[in-house]
């Protein structure tokens, strides 16, 4: 009996021991990397449409929605095969979307035309397009799904939409080139991150008023380089990690002070960052020095650096086979 | 003490007529151990400059260049890691090479003051306690390397770890070997005043011609040739050791470049303090 159940734990397929994967968009050679969680290594390298940017997974895993900018697409890949479904109409050059917590609508930040489109997955077709600032980038949808933000890098707004009517109903400033946004503590603040300003602004969402404001300093690194783009947070939402770009660092934030408690070094070009399930790893897209590092949550530090391919951009965590998201 | 009465000494003990037991054997390590450690703790400057010259090494040096220099990831680290971190395995080294070449002025010292030939009439076999000597000065510049780390952790530019503990063969063989240079070159320095021409033509190229401070693929970009000067110092092999040993991995070659290294160094201080013996016999 006792053999058997060692024979039978022996025979299990990897992928159902597996602790997951992170899902990596190479910029420049049109591709997707995976990442083995357990083993922090590329598994699988996929070919996308060009210029593969912002990604999201449908919320039971089974579709990748892939910004291809430069395709002027999105496009759903059915993530066990790698093969690519189909396109949407996403407006011309996509570089970041958010998937609404409906799991169907898809809000689409197109770079060059000023706007916003909204896309029904399902049926494939355009809902609305909403006009908000020049160069918009950044996306995020409130988690009781009634606030869509999109920042614009050029104009240097947060605007904010009503996804019952997707029209804009408010318009904040922000410093200069914001380039992401997330709603945290369960919706009540909204944070933006500022490259060129080199803050984040934070926001309370009820009266859009801006309620508070992190900098970061790193001694020896010239402030210029020091442009905060992508951030996480913690599980409890205590901490935040925030990419800082060419400084080639990633702060870590207490979110309750907005005070910068640390800096851990990572490749160079640090864009965005996704968790694995647990969130005890966090995993780095460095654009230029072409890699992903790993770091350890709870000791702040950098584990290890993953060659993927050429300026990784975005990621996203794909849970295994069989485990809850 | 006058060389009449060395040699009267020596004349006493010189036939040997058994062959010392081995605790006797044990017991003259013991001593000079001790006396070394004795000497050590008299010379409080010589701990503080011990610790002060590395230190600065790493807090003005290496703050200074660790924007200007970017490190790709080599072995043994797999990320990304600040100069100090880099530099910290090389300061260790720096340590056990100035405390080598040190222990050597000393041997010089001694054998000025005559303290040395003293040391020699001792009915034991020559190497031995010119072997018994080195032990005795590596031990305390491991020591000096432990306070050095210490003091690094508690400024934040270290983390202990198991490493640390698992360094300790490594930073022994590699004090050794350097020691046993350190050895060698005083079988050859006659005077004290000649010493200056130790720093000048021994330590500073050995230090600088290393990846102490800089990694070998950053030496290529500069010069093919430098990067293989580089290859083969062994003090190279001592920093790559010690930088394994200290991130807990063993790298065996470095390791035996330095067990080869050491053990001609050792060969070539025996050798020149037996022809010291046999100059003075024909004098």
């Amino acid at each position: 009996m006792r053999y058997a159940a060692i024979l039978a734990l022996l025979a299990t397929p990897a992928f159902a021991q597996g602790q997951g994967e992170i899902w990596v968009t190479n910029e420049k050679d049109d591709t997707l990397s995976v990442i083995d969680v357990a083993t922090l290594e590329v598994v699988r390298t996929i070919p996308t449409g060009e210029r593969p940017r912002g990604l999201t997974f449908s919320h039971d895993f089974s579709r990748l929605y892939i910004c291809a900018s430069d395709s002027d697409a999105v496009q759903v890949m059915d993530p066990e095969t790698g093969e690519i479904l189909h396109d949407l109409p996403s407006g011309e050059d996509p570089e970041q979307f958010v998937l609404h917590p409906d799991d169907r609508r898809l809000y689409i930040a197109n770079e060059d035309d000023a706007i916003t489109t909204v896309v029904d997955t399902e049926t494939r077709s355009v809902i609305a397009q909403i006009d908000v600032g020049i160069e918009p980038e950044g996306m995020a949808v409130s988690p009781d799904g009634r606030i869509a933000i999109t920042t614009s890098e050029t104009t240097n707004m947060a605007h904010w939409i009503d996804t019952e009517t997707e029209a804009l109903f408010a318009n904040t400033l922000v410093d200069a080139r914001p380039r992401h946004a997330e709603f945290v503590k369960d919706g009540t603040e909204l944070w933006v991150s500022a490259e060129i300003g080199g803050t984040i602004s934070v926001f309370d969402v009820a009266s859009q008023g801006e309620i508070a404001k992190i900098g970061f300093e790193i001694a020896g690194i010239h402030p210029d380089r020091i442009q905060p783009v992508g951030f996480e947070l913690t599980a409890d939402e205590s901490i935040a990690f925030v990419a800082l770009g060419p400084s080639n660092h990633v702060a870590v934030v207490n979110a309750e002070t907005y005070r910068v408690e640390d800096y851990i070094l990572v490749g160079r070009r640090v864009w965005h960052m996704a968790f694995n399930a647990d969130r005890s790893l966090l995993f780095t897209t460095n654009g230029v020095s072409g890699d992903v590092t790993v770091i350890d949550v709870a000791k702040r530090e950098a584990l290890k650096t993953i060659k993927v391919g050429r300026f990784p951009w975005g990621a996203a965590f794909r849970p295994a086979q069989g485990d809850p998201a | 003490m006058t060389d009449t009465a060395l040699s009267t000494a020596s004349a006493a003990h010189a036939p040997c007529p058994r062959r010392p037991a081995p605790r006797v054997w044990a017991l003259a390590m013991g001593w000079i151990v001790r006396r070394e450690a004795l000497r050590f703790l008299g010379q409080r400057a010589r701990l503080v400059s011990a610790l002060v010259r590395p230190l600065v090494w790493l807090l003005v040096f290496a703050a200074g260049f660790r924007a200007a220099l970017g490190l790709s990831i080599t072995p043994p680290y797999q990320t990304y890691i600040t100069y100090e971190t880099y530099i910290l395995p090389g300061l260790c080294a720096m340590i056990l090479l100035f405390n080598g070449m040190q222990s050597s002025l000393g041997l010089v010292l001694d054998r000025e003051t005559g303290t040395m030939r003293l040391l020699l009439t001792a009915p034991l076999p020559r190497w031995w306690l010119l072997t018994s000597k080195l032990v005795a000065s590596t031990l305390i510049s491991v020591l000096q390397v432990y306070a050095f780390l210490g003091i690094a952790a508690a400024l934040g530019h270290a983390d202990p770890g198991w490493g640390w503990l698992l360094a300790l063969p490594t930073l022994f063989l590699s004090g050794l070997m350097l020691g046993a240079l350190g050895l060698a070159l005083s079988s050859t320095v006659r005077q004290l005043e000649n010493f200056a021409g130790v720093m000048n033509f021994v330590i500073f190229p050995m230090f600088f011609l290393s990846s102490a401070l800089y990694p070998l693929w950053k030496m290529a970009e500069a010069s093919a040739l430098l990067r293989d000067i580089c290859a083969a110092n062994p003090f190279t092999h001592a920093v790559e050791a010690i930088r394994f040993a200290l991130h807990g991995q063993a790298n065996w070659p470095a390791m035996g470049w330095v067990a080869l290294a050491g053990a001609v160094f050792l060969g070539l201080a025996l050798a020149g303090f037996e022809a010291g013996r046999g100059r003075r016999r024909a004098r």
